[in-house]
Parts: structure tokens; C-alpha cells; sequence
């Protein structure tokens, strides 16, 4: 039927080689990865991609990573958290040296992505690793868009992004839950703290919300109860074995 | 087990829909509820690839892979609307 290409059908989706061109150790469990993959077209703010490792013996492993590179960047970075006893983040941290390959296939998701087109404002929030998609976001934003991103980290070290989040001054606003530090906030992302630092819901803002599971859940629901309707708050889940 | 949600599942569901499913709503069967697929509640291993309703955790469509095709079930769901 010639209609499904009007309504947007995607293009299929294959696996491709990425070579690692350089990295960072954002936190000591944390690092970004550059990678080259040849005919990387670019992506929308918030989208992922699907790693794959293949063993000697043939044995594949399949993880989803979500991008955190703006979408003009000239590469593809993402920024791993390692899950000690994980299958696939191990190696990824800790093994992968300059020019390695492996596969990767994207990018994916279009539910949990932002466009600049669509406007703001932007609240994000984010859990730990949960900050990786916002990166994307807050490096696609324009200067006329407000943004705010309440991110919730154990501890001052396990910042991700430390040094981009500081230069975007009160645009972040970061609360440790493990930690007590001069300057910063401490405790959980609570209904004070999103009423607070967010923006009211007669200013529309658009929502994301990423992070483990219990954390996505608290922070939609009370979301939702400060009156933000439902359908502006788009989520993000990853499980103890994910990004 | 590993939980995400139909974000992480939108590889998976690519090998097989060439229309964007994260975006697609649906119904679910048992509760009535509706919602994006990407809101929903994901196993990726359960052997296969299970989609549960965020609403009341009834399973929504199952996607198994095999060496040589696909097996998919959705039972679950009322109806999906995509675009």
C-alpha cells in the first residue's frame, strides 16, 4: 500500500561496525565511548542503540544504550555504567581499546525523544545513568528554550557529565542521596524538590524522566500529582543489568 | 530477570514492524487500558521478548525469535494503532 511510506515507515534496521576512536572516564564506573560507525546519519535527542557482542564461540549479547551525543555531533558516543557482575558493560569499560569493534544497530525509539522543533519548556529528570539521554537533549537545545534537569546521583563522584552539567549553571540542579556536600542539595528527587525546581504545569513542560525503575515510578507519580498531565510525562526504565 | 520498558524493546520489535511501535498505542484486553508502547513494562529474555500492561501487568504481545522465524502472540491486546 503506497500510504504506509506517508505514514512513515522506518527504514530496516541493520547491524553495523563501531570502532572505538577515543574515551572518558566520566566517574571510576562510568565512561563515555566515541565511536565511528561508518554511515552514521545522526539521530533525535533521546534515542538509543542496540550493542551486540559476539563471543569466539559464537554466544551474542544484546544491550541497549541510550546516545549521548547531540544530534550534530560528528560522532557517536554513550556513556556505559559498569554492572560489575553484567555481561556486556564489563567489557565495554574495561576492555575495549582504541580501534576495537563491535556491532551496533540505530538509532531506535522514537516514544522518548525530543526535537528542538517542539519546543519547551524542557524539564528533565534524571536517576544515576538516567542522564545519558539528556545530555543529547540539553546539547540539541536552543538558547531560547528553557530547561531545567534535576538529577539525582549517590554521590558527588558519580556525577556523569560533571564539568558540562557545572557550566550550564542553575539550568541543573543536582541532589545527592548518599552525600552531604557544601553547595549541593541532598535526598531523593521529592514532591518539594519537583515543585520547586520544575516548572509549574499551566507552563506546559514538556517531561523526561530516566532512570532505574523504583526511581521513574516515584518521580512519575508525583509528577502527575503535582498536575502535570500524564501524557506529557514520557519515561525511561532501565533495570539493574541495563544501560 | 531484566525489566526495562518498550523503549528497550524497540530493536527487538524493528526486526519484525516497520512501522514505530514505541509511539504506537494500544489496548489492553484485560483492563481496557490505554497507552504508548513504550510506556509498557518489558522482559526481554522471559525466554522471549514479554510486553506487559504498566496498568494491571496482563501480557500484552510476546515476540520469540527462533533460529529461522519469528513466533509472535498478541492476544492481549484489543488493538494497536500506528503511525
Amino acid at each position: 500500500m503506497a500510504g504506509a511510506a506517508v505514514l512513515g515507515r522506518l527504514a530496516p534496521l541493520t547491524w553495523r561496525v563501531a570502532s572505538l576512536a577515543e574515551f572518558v572516564d566520566e566517574t571510576p564506573h562510568a565512561r563515555t565511548l566515541v565511536l565511528d560507525v561508518d554511515g552514521w546519519e545522526g539521530h533525535r535527542a533521546g534515542q538509543h542503540v542496540d550493542v551486540r557482542l559476539t563471543a569466539e564461540d559464537g554466544y551474542q549479547a544484546e544491550r541497549s544504550y541510550s546516545i549521548a551525543s547531540g544530534p550534530d555531533d560528528r560522532t557517536l558516543e554513550l556513556t556505559v555504567e559498569l554492572i560489575e557482575d553484567g555481561e556486556v558493560s564489563p567489557y565495554l569499560v574495561g576492555e575495549l581499546q582504541h580501534g576495537d569493534t563491535f556491532e551496533v544497530r540505530g538509532p531506535i525509539g522514537g516514544w522518548f525523544a525530543w526535537d528542538p522543533a517542539e519546543g519547551g519548556p524542557l524539564l528533565l529528570v534524571a536517576g544515576g545513568s538516567g542522564v545519558v539521554p539528556f545530555r543529547s537533549m540539553l546539547r540539541a537545545r536552543p538558547a531560547d528554550v528553557p530547561a531545567r534537569l534535576v538529577y539525582s546521583a549517590r554521590t558527588l563522584e558519580d556525577v556523569i557529565y560533571r564539568d558540562e552539567l557545572e557550566a550550564l549553571g542553575d539550568d541543573v540542579v543536582l541532589t545527592l542521596t548518599r552525600e552531604q556536600r557544601h553547595g549541593t542539595r541532598s535526598g531523593r528527587v521529592d514532591a518539594d524538590l519537583l515543585r520547586e525546581a520544575g516548572f509549574a504545569p499551566a507552563q506546559e513542560p514538556r517531561i523526561f524522566v530516566c532512570g532505574p525503575t523504583p526511581f521513574v515510578e516515584a518521580v512519575a507519580s508525583e509528577l502527575v500529582e503535582l498536575g502535570h498531565p500524564p501524557e506529557r510525562v514520557k519515561t525511561e526504565r532501565f533495570g539493574p543489568t541495563g544501560r | 530477570m531484566e525489566e526495562l520498558d518498550g523503549n528497550g524493546a524497540a530493536g527487538r520489535l524493528r526486526e519484525v514492524f516497520a512501522l514505530e511501535l514505541t509511539t504506537a498505542r494500544g489496548q489492553c484486553t484485560h483492563c481496557g487500558n490505554v497507552g504508548a508502547l513504550g510506556e509498557a513494562r518489558v522482559f526481554m529474555d522471559a525466554p522471549g521478548l514479554v510486553v506487559r500492561c504498566r496498568t494491571c501487568e496482563s501480557v500484552l504481545l510476546v515476540l520469540v525469535r527462533g533460529d529461522d522465524r519469528y513466533w509472535l502472540g498478541a492476544q492481549g491486546m484489543t488493538w494497536l494503532e500506528l503511525h
